[in-house]
């Protein structure tokens, strides 16, 4: 049943993708360790990072998408998902620092030993090991995206109350991983990471090891999301989208539905954030920050929602844009990203993708496949109550 | 009672530090009095007791710290020229300072000073001085500071002379404040009789506040038996008028926290709440406001000055003026493609708000900008327990004031029944002939106008940043969403709710924790009625 | 009371009020198993309100309301009741417009709703010939791979229709299921809807007198939110109530 459901999914398409990531984490870490340096077709370490760093935001993108461009739900707290994700992975590496700290507590890390704390927090505790923090990876953005969701999908929380509601979640882990007590290193959060399964985090080879592990982790999540998508779970979530009341006369569980996709994408986001952090070397509060969680949904829009290529093109595309203005024009870059929000919402609803796919429908005149918007909107009275008296 | 009294004492210290800035009535010239005073140094008691005496005849308030210091044995003579100094160490040598004119005289080694030497009797003597010269002065007003400062220490020895300055006080309320005074010496005085503490407790009492507090707690240690019960009566009262004021006061951070949070919200209310749009850019404007208050402060500060006190009723029809016209701007340029598609319109206005801030900062910078208090908003005063400033006096005011206009124009104007028309039912209004779009216009240009007022409000007692209006769209949609949409009411209980919750949890949780916590409960609260406190039910609200 | 136990619908002493306007007033009606009831009345009546309050969308304030003469369908959501076997088709057709036609009728198709069980879901030989044969009994097999939103007014009306008997339920209600088809379709319409009705209930809701006439059976006139009156379609419209307060003259 299941290879059925997976097999399934596996259409051109997604084969085409899955394909081409895993050559990518082949190729670029090949050009980066074998090519020697100076030689033609050579990649620099830094490049290798900035590239891994793409990969993770295209993930957290996908994460989003599924629950955005699948299913109708905005989430402005995607971001928190994936800073979760990190902190739990920063935890295993502040572990493996041991007493290599400024203070050289073999037991503490350094910014507890700064504020006193005598032993460790019992939150803490089975962090050193890699797979319980692996697993923590996703089961904590899993957990809490399960208990926000169960608690907002079966009251009915939809549309612009449910992506205010988000952004809330993600504004109040902001307060209160700002809190040196929460014992999460307060606002420098967690940093000076020394090794990864016993491998330096500065070495080239794990470099060009995270992100492998970067480019599989996204072809895998192109994977799942390809095979949910693609399920009759898919059909139900995008008719979830288009027509959620209709759907529930059909007698499907709409915020089952919704909490499913939910709780998937949280963890997937996670995984990203947990990929992230080990490439980029920190993770501080400032993960948590709404604007963040903005800028996703505006890669996957930019890329074009409700398909699986999309928030990947429109995160890597994004995020060069931003690497290259914040460092020639740094004025410029907020101009440009709010212009990109602007734009995208008035002339291209359906992002890059579907700006192909309708250059393609014109050339072919197929026009009877040109799909419909998506229609997660209701009509305008329905979001317009009495007027204030 | 503890209501009036505190406010009489707020009176007298007002009436203190008046008497600090004006000369004293008597006041000899400096040279004689210098003469006088250094009469103290040679000779023996006897010349001292005479030299005090002529120096008491100057009625000079400035001889009061000299015969303090005397008292205390802390007054030298200068070895060499026989003048009177006060000393200060000053590294191995001593500092020597005027005791008349205050002015700094040279240094000296202690061993060319000698000290004036003093004996139980002097002191006596020099008590009386004091008294004669604070609490029997013909001054008003140092009579009043004399009795102020003895209430303040409550020196036992001070009362004799306590009791003779009652019995010739005429003033009703300087003879209070000594009465008061004599209260708090006798319940510390162990020779007092049972019947004078007795008497003595309730006044005490009367003073109200902490300081009743305390000097109520260390008497009931050293108190007899029988009078413990009346004292801690009387603390326990104390106690729970306290905790009544602390309540109070808290319910005024509350409200003030609460009018703030309600100019925020109340133009994002008519947004979201009357059209249905999200606006994203909304703290924008409240940002753009402040700046505008800047920009017309800076202006006056170079050409007008005097003006100054008046930035703000100037800045108030600019601010609104300039946000109205930007809203319009941002509805007819971007939200008016948007109607019906809440979701995009959220991620537009959020480019907007982008856009907004860098071009603040390339503008203005990116710093905090200094926007000045004018005079009659600095400052603030004391209402019973409770301090109130009065930046958020005029706050609370204002903010009440913006409420009550906008209900009006709602009610009251045609464009108010335009925006109701159009929200109940637009494809009718616009049968029956009102201009959509015209209203959506308007009322999104209303809207954004009350968030620039707002800004010209949050510009006194926020810092004037880019960053301004980032800190308040969350709480404000928290107010909007927990209020309920589409009804102004709600908005106000909301706000008023969230800034009261707010500041209640704060002394128990700190300010961090009890935003993360009013978060969270607000979070739950949706669950429960996920349209609001004042939901609007009906067919097609649930469609 | 052995009544009840033999309805597949019983309403009795419904109400519901929207910020004080009582949209149901102490309504009762009764659905027998395999038999057809119209209801008629004028706008505002409670119609659609009535199908909310039967189909958990909205609930009643006071009234009980039992679906196969024992289950309490106050206390059940949308999906529960629509899971017993109670299908609806929308006033204003209602279908996945993005989606293709094969995909709203598999999607509607009686199959279990739990997620992982609709997740690994693949559809057998059984499920497409009934996907099929549903098809062609709304005429529209031939445009299985096309997007609902390419159909006509006329044709969603079938395709919801169609949707209905995938759902497989013993009770349907059906809105204004005509509105926007031809004479034609009209008359294949009530076919239908005849035919379904000789193994299941169904409950139509219909202003078109003639479309009421074709289909032959029970009609209830309702307005403000109760009865006016039952009985044949001859009865219902000689009552001088009904002709007063809905068919005019």
């Amino acid at each position: 049943m299941i290879t059925q459901a997976i097999f399934r999914a596996i259409d051109r398409k997604a084969i085409w993708l899955v394909s081409i990531l895993l050559l990518v984490a082949v190729a670029v870490p090949a050009a980066n360790l074998i090519i020697p340096p100076g030689q033609f077709g050579h990649i620099p370490v830094y490049l290798v990072t900035l590239f891994g760093k793409y990969l993770t935001y295209a993930m957290l993108a996908l994460a989003l998408d599924l629950v955005w461009g699948y299913c109708g739900i905005l989430s402005l707290g995607h971001g928190a998902f994936f800073a979760l994700g990190g902190y739990a992975m920063g935890m295993y590496l502040m572990r493996q620092v041991g007493d290599r700290g400024v203070y050289a507590n073999p037991d503490l890390p350094d910014f507890m030993v700064f504020l006193n704390w005598q032993e460790l927090p019992w939150y803490w505790l089975g962090f050193d090991n890699f797979w319980f923090a692996c697993a923590m990876v996703m089961l904590v953005p899993g957990t809490l995206a399960f208990i926000f969701g169960f608690l907002a999908f079966r009251s009915r929380v939809t549309g612009v109350y449910l992506s205010i509601m988000t952004q809330a979640m993600t504004y109040a882990l902001l307060l209160a991983f700002f809190r040196n007590d929460m014992g999460f290193g307060g606002n420098n959060g967690l940093t000076d990471f020394k090794e990864i399964l016993g491998a330096s985090v500065q070495a080239d080879t794990t470099r060009a090891a995270l992100f492998a592990a970067t480019a599989v982790g996204l072809a895998i999540s192109v994977l799942i999301c390809s095979t949910i998508v693609n399920s009759k779970l898919g059909k139900v979530m995008i008719a979830v989208r288009d027509a959620e009341s209709r759907t529930r006369f059909l007698g499907y569980r709409v915020e089952y539905v919704k909490l499913f996709a939910f709780t998937v994408s949280a963890v997937i986001a996670g995984v990203a954030g947990a990929l992230y952090v080990p490439q980029i070397g920190i993770i501080n509060p400032g993960e948590f920050a709404p604007a963040n969680s903005i800028e996703v949904v505006i890669w996957t829009a930019v890329g074009g929602r409700g398909t699986i290529i999309g928030p990947i093109i429109g995160a890597v595309l994004v995020n060069v844009g931003k690497s290259y203005f914040t460092g020639a024009f740094p004025e410029i870059w907020l101009f440009a990203l709010g212009a990109l929000f602007v734009v995208t919402t008035l002339f291209l609803p359906k992002g890059i993708v579907g700006l192909i796919g309708q250059y393609r429908t014109m050339t072919t005149r197929r026009e009877q496949h040109q799909r419909p918007e998506p229609t997660e909107h209701k009509p305008a009275s329905d979001v317009q109550p009495k007027p204030a008296e | 009672m503890p209501v009036i009294k505190p406010f009489a004492i707020l009176m007298l210290l007002l009436g203190l530090a008046f008497a600090a800035n004006t000369p004293s009535l008597a006041q000899a010239p400096d040279a004689e009095l210098s003469t006088l005073v250094d009469a103290l140094g040679p000779g023996s008691f006897k010349d001292r007791t005479a030299a005090i005496d002529a120096l008491t005849q100057t009625g000079d308030p400035r001889v009061v710290p000299v015969f303090e210091t005397l008292a205390a044995g802390d007054l030298y003579m200068v070895k060499t020229s026989g003048k009177v100094v006060f000393i200060a160490k000053s590294g191995a040598e001593q500092a020597l300072t005027d005791p008349v004119t205050n002015a700094d005289l040279d240094t000296a080694a202690k061993s060319d000073l000698d000290k004036v030497k003093v004996n139980n009797s002097l002191r006596r003597t020099l008590r009386t001085a004091i008294g004669q010269l604070t609490l029997l002065s013909p001054n008003d007003s140092v009579r009043l500071a004399a009795a102020q400062s003895i209430l303040r220490d409550a020196d036992p020895d001070s009362l004799e002379l306590l009791e003779s300055a009652i019995a010739n006080e005429t003033d009703p309320t300087i003879k209070a404040t000594m009465i008061t005074a004599r209260a708090i010496i006798i319940l510390k005085l162990d020779a007092t009789s049972l019947e004078q503490k007795r008497a003595a407790v309730p006044l005490v009492a009367a003073i109200g506040g902490r300081d009743a507090l305390a000097q109520l707690s260390a008497a009931l240690a050293s108190a007899p038996d029988e009078l413990k019960l009346t004292i801690q009566s009387n603390i326990d009262g104390l106690a729970r008028d306290q905790a009544a004021w602390d309540v109070a006061q808290n319910v005024w951070y509350g409200i003030s926290l609460g009018s703030v949070l309600l100019l925020a919200a109340i133009g994002l209310a008519i947004t979201f709440g009357v059209m249905g749009v999200i606006n994203m850019a909304h703290g924008e404007m409240v940002m753009l406001g402040a700046y505008t208050t800047f920009a017309v402060q800076e202006t006056i500060r170079q050409n007008a000055p005097g003006l100054f006190d008046y930035s703000l009723a100037i800045a108030l029809p600019l601010a609104f003026l300039i946000t109205a016209l930007v809203g319009i701007a941002i509805e007819r340029g971007v939200i008016r493609w948007l109607y019906g598609r809440a979701l995009e319109t959220l991620l537009a206005t959020w480019g907007i708000s982008l856009i907004l801030q860098q071009a603040v900062r390339s503008l203005f910078g990116p710093t905090n900008r200094q926007v000045g208090n004018p005079t009659w908003m600095s400052g603030g005063f004391e209402l019973g327990g409770i301090s109130i400033t009065y930046s958020r006096l005029w706050i609370v005011v204002f903010a009440a004031v913006i409420f009550f206009a906008l209900l009006l124009v709602l009610k009251r104007t045609a464009l108010g029944l335009q925006m109701r028309a159009v929200t109940q039912n637009r494809r009718m209004a616009s049968a029956m002939g009102i201009r959509t779009p015209f209203v959506d216009a308007m009322t999104f240009g209303l809207g954004s106008g009350i968030a620039g007022l707002a800004g010209v409000a949050l510009s006194q007692i926020d810092n004037v940043s880019p960053n301004l209006g980032q800190g308040y769209i969350i709480d404000s949609f928290m107010v909007v969403v927990f209020g309920g949409v589409g009804n102004l009411w709600g908005t106000l209980v909301g706000a008023m709710t969230l800034g009261i919750a707010n500041k209640f949890l704060e002394p128990y949780a700190g300010a961090v924790l009890g935003k993360i916590i009013i978060l969270v409960l607000i979070i739950l609260f949706i669950q429960r009625r996920p349209r609001g406190l004042f939901a609007l039910k009906g067919r097609s609200i649930e469609a | 009371m052995t009544e009840k136990i033999d309805t597949m619908l019983y309403l009795d002493g419904v109400s519901v009020a929207f910020d004080g306007f009582k949209a149901i007033n102490k309504l009762s009606i009764i659905v027998h198993p395999a038999e057809m009831l119209a209801i008629i009345g004028p706008n505002g009546a409670g119609k659609t309100t009535m199908m909310d309050i039967i189909t958990g969308k909205t609930r009643p304030d006071d009234g009980e309301i039992l679906f196969n003469g024992r289950t309490d369908l106050t206390q059940l959501d949308e999906a529960a009741i629509a899971n017993l076997g109670i299908g609806r088709k929308f006033q204003k057709p209602t279908v996945f417009e993005s989606q293709t036609i094969w995909d709203n009728l598999e999607m509607a198709l009686r199959k279990p709703r739990g997620i992982f069980a609709t997740l690994f879901y693949a559809s057998d030989q059984a499920d497409v010939d009934h996907i099929t044969e549903i098809l062609e009994t709304v005429r529209l097999l031939s445009r299985k791979d096309d997007l609902a939103a390419d159909l006509s007014h006329g044709q969603k009306q079938w395709l919801e229709i169609g949707m209905l008997l995938a759902q497989d339920p013993k009770l349907l209600l059906v809105d204004e299921p005509v509105a926007g088809m031809t004479d034609a379709e009209t008359v294949e319409t009530a076919k239908l809807l005849k035919q379904i009705a000789k193994t299941r209930s169904v409950v139509v809701v219909e202003h078109d007198m003639s479309f009421v006439r074709d289909l032959d059976s029970r009609v209830t006139c309702l307005a403000e939110g109760s009865v006016l009156a039952e009985g044949s379609l001859e009865q219902v419209s000689a009552n001088p109530h009904v002709i007063e307060r809905y068919l005019g003259r």
